[in-house]
């Protein structure tokens, strides 16, 4: 260990492969009105869900691209080159046993444990733009819980549906929302009744299995009066030559006493778009709390953000990020308080390897006519080559003085003294670094679900390999 | 061929040459001791030997049981079978003892093999028992946080469960009061024998009282100028260290 750490190269072998695929349905390349017109005929929608997409597209074409503050390399989406829609033909199935194989093989190869695929008895898995796989655990469904994919939520059950959809994220909030609401696919639509626990995570895998194409899922999630859910959304795309874009919208609405606890873990292969809008509102006495680990992808943006609207509403967000070379993860939180005694909690982790890039952008809204509201904030940036690059922008506004901010933030490097102290006990310098990068993160991990902690390790394993040398 | 030999190794950090010509020999199963004022170069012989990067070795030889430790990373040296207690031992936020000590456990078998959780706690626990450690003190990060006896501790449990060939103490004595001192020197002494050789770096005597040396050696300006018995210790502690200076080679 005589030269300083090099930039690596990537090794996503995991999600390195391409089933054969079959598209039933194919809405070709580009995006204009007729695209959206094969959407909503393929997939038989009502009128008005038809004119909510062609108005988010003409949003969509007004927007300008935000390079005035984020990447220049969005510039880089070439929008005509890409297929927004494209669906296996399938309607979601039941059981297990009716999930093609070569589906099947496919979670094989993402390497999913046996005690989680277990798990997928209850799961909505995604693959492609519509939902492959959905079987509702018929626990959660005697509960009331509702779960299916979002297609099969708005025929269903347009009147919960509608009342929410578009109200937390509107189409204009930014042109990647606008985007998804022209061309949304997929994503999961979940209702909670009033006091329903439910005692499962609900989980979900996606996967992007198609060359130039771009996967936006839309997810809807309603927790009534007093009730609770955990869900865990998890990602691995195959390596693609070319641009992926990845277009999530999800929105959460935590009604009085609600509890709703999100999970993503991440690891896009190096060419995709990753640029998702999640959002939440929780009223009086509700929690939200967004887990989100973003290893991989060309370029993240991505701000989870809770709106407290109701008295003591609560919000949190947990983030990790790993940039990797090549790699850009811009993320961060939004807390916006509306109402009294609202508190929020923001702890953003970040590691840089190599020429990898990580931005956080932290927003707190704290009106002057509220009063007892409280906002934490951490930012910790961990750095690994001498070349690797952090930024942090934190956007603070509080007005009045019966509220209360605490923000810190510390930027810091894995010394070579430290590797070195490792190495002696016989570590070698990868495994020695793999450690230390684990041991930044384990305090928000300790916090992670179980099978989650374990997948983020490994995959945080698999970044460090190499970066070393 | 049991022995860590060292033969005119000359050791330099950057253009300033620290080692000059510097050798030794610690049998397997001895404790050999090295004393010396600050600045004589004792730490670097400890850093040097581990394979520190910032150390640069011009020639000499530095044999483990005959295998050369100067062309191998720091971790084959540590996995030859070379331990170094650190004088500052790094903290490593997260990363608790027994993960710490288990990973570097792990990193002693062949690939393939994986390390048996419950016979690693077995051991674990018995030499924490052996050096008076509570069991919380394996969740905590390593040396974060710690008292300057609990982490010359944990330096000691490391060795303990790493079992190596030849262990470098370096400093181990500094930071400690005498009661903290007397449970590392204890610790030591439970793994002294023959399959383990040593070597004490310490700047006072005040070690030598609870761990008896074979031998002494004094350093100034980079080399061995004087080597005895433990006696020479306390001849030390008496005379200061003045005196060794008219030892040194008047071309040094």
């Amino acid at each position: 260990m005589s030269t300083a750490p090099q930039a690596i190269d990537i090794d996503q072998e995991k999600g390195n492969f391409q089933m054969p695929e079959e598209h039933t349905f194919d809405a070709g390349v580009g995006l204009s009105e007729g695209v959206i017109d094969y959407i909503s005929d393929v997939k038989n929608e009502d009128q008005w869900i038809r004119d909510f997409r062609k108005k988010a597209l003409k949003t969509f074409n007004a927007k300008a691209l935000p390079t005035h503050w984020a990447s220049k390399d969005l510039e880089a989406i070439d929008f005509d080159k890409i297929r927004y829609y494209l669906a296996s033909g399938q309607k979601p199935k039941r059981s297990w046993d009716d999930v093609p194989d070569d589906i099947k093989e496919t979670f094989d190869r993402l390497g999913i444990p046996e005690n989680e695929r277990k798990f997928l008895a209850g799961v909505e898995a995604q693959f492609d733009s519509e939902a492959a796989y959905s079987n509702i655990k018929e626990a959660v469904g005697k509960q009331g819980v509702i779960f299916m994919g979002s297609t099969e939520g708005l025929k269903k059950h347009p009147e919960i549906f509608r009342k929410w959809f578009g109200k937390v994220i509107p189409t204009g909030d930014n042109k990647f929302s606008a985007l998804n609401s022209a061309t949304f696919s997929g994503g999961s639509f979940i209702y909670i009744p009033p006091g329903v626990k439910v005692s499962h995570p609900l989980q979900a895998y996606f996967r992007i299995n198609a060359e130039n194409f771009g996967q936006f899922e839309r997810t809807l999630i309603i927790a009534d009066e007093g009730s609770e859910v955990t869900y865990m959304e998890g990602c691995t795309a195959p390596k693609f030559d070319t641009a992926t874009l990845h277009s999530a919208v999800v929105e959460l609405v935590a009604l009085k006493g609600a509890k709703i606890e999100y999970i993503t873990v991440q690891n896009w292969s190096a060419n995709v778009f990753n640029l998702v809008t999640k959002r939440a509102i929780a009223e009086e006495e509700a929690t939200v709390k967004w887990i989100d680990c973003n290893i991989g992808s060309r370029l993240t943006m991505k701000y989870p953000g809770v709106i407290l609207k109701g008295r003591k509403a609560r919000g949190e967000v947990l983030s990790i990020a790993l940039a990797n070379d090549g790699q850009h993860q811009d993320t961060g939180a939004k807390m916006i308080h509306a109402a009294d005694e609202t508190t929020s909690n923001i702890i953003a982790k970040s590691i840089s390897v190599g020429e990898g890039r990580s931005t956080y952008r932290g927003m707190v809204h704290m009106p002057k006519h509220l009063k007892g509201c409280k906002n934490n904030t951490e930012c910790d940036a961990l750095l690994i080559n001498k070349n690797s690059r952090t930024d942090t922008y934190p956007a603070i506004t509080v007005r009045g003085n019966k509220n209360s901010v605490q923000h810190e933030a510390s930027v810091s490097k894995v010394s070579a003294e430290q590797i070195f102290y490792m190495q002696q006990r016989g570590l070698t310098e990868g495994e020695a670094m793999s450690l230390s990068v684990n041991g930044f993160v384990n305090d928000l991990t300790r916090q992670f679900p179980m099978e989650y902690s374990v997948e983020l390790k490994r995959l945080i394993d698999m970044e460090m390999e190499g970066s070393v040398g | 061929m049991s022995q860590l030999e060292i033969k005119n190794l000359n050791v330099s950090i950057g253009e300033k040459p620290i080692l000059n010509d510097f050798s030794l020999t610690v049998p397997k199963g001895e404790v050999h001791a090295i004393m010396g004022p600050n600045g004589t170069g004792k730490s670097t012989l400890g850093k040097a030997l581990a394979g520190h990067p910032d150390y640069t070795v011009s020639s000499g030889e530095a044999l483990l049981d005959g295998l050369s430790l100067l062309d191998l990373e720091p971790d084959e040296i540590s996995r030859a079978g070379l331990f170094m207690a650190f004088q500052y031992p790094n903290e490593i936020p997260g990363v608790s003892i027994a993960n710490f000590i288990r990973a570097a456990v792990q990193a002693r078998l062949d690939e393939g093999e994986n390390l048996v959780a419950t016979e690693y706690y077995k051991d674990l626990y018995h030499q924490m028992d052996l050096l008076k450690i509570d069991r919380k003190f394996t969740s905590r990060s390593v040396n974060e946080g710690f008292s300057g006896g609990e982490k010359k501790r944990c330096e000691i449990l490391q060795m303990a469960m790493l079992k190596p060939s030849y262990a470098i103490l370096d400093e181990t004595d500094s930071g400690l009061d005498i009661d903290a001192l007397k449970i590392v020197s204890d610790g030591v002494n439970k793994l002294r024998g023959e399959n383990l050789g040593i070597l004490l770096i310490t700047h006072y005597q005040r070690l030598l009282e609870y761990i008896v040396p074979d031998k002494v050696h004094v350093m100034w300006d980079g080399r061995i100028v004087k080597s005895g018995d433990k006696d020479l210790a306390l001849e030390l502690e008496s005379n200061g260290y003045d005196w060794i200076k008219e030892l040194a080679p008047a071309n040094a």
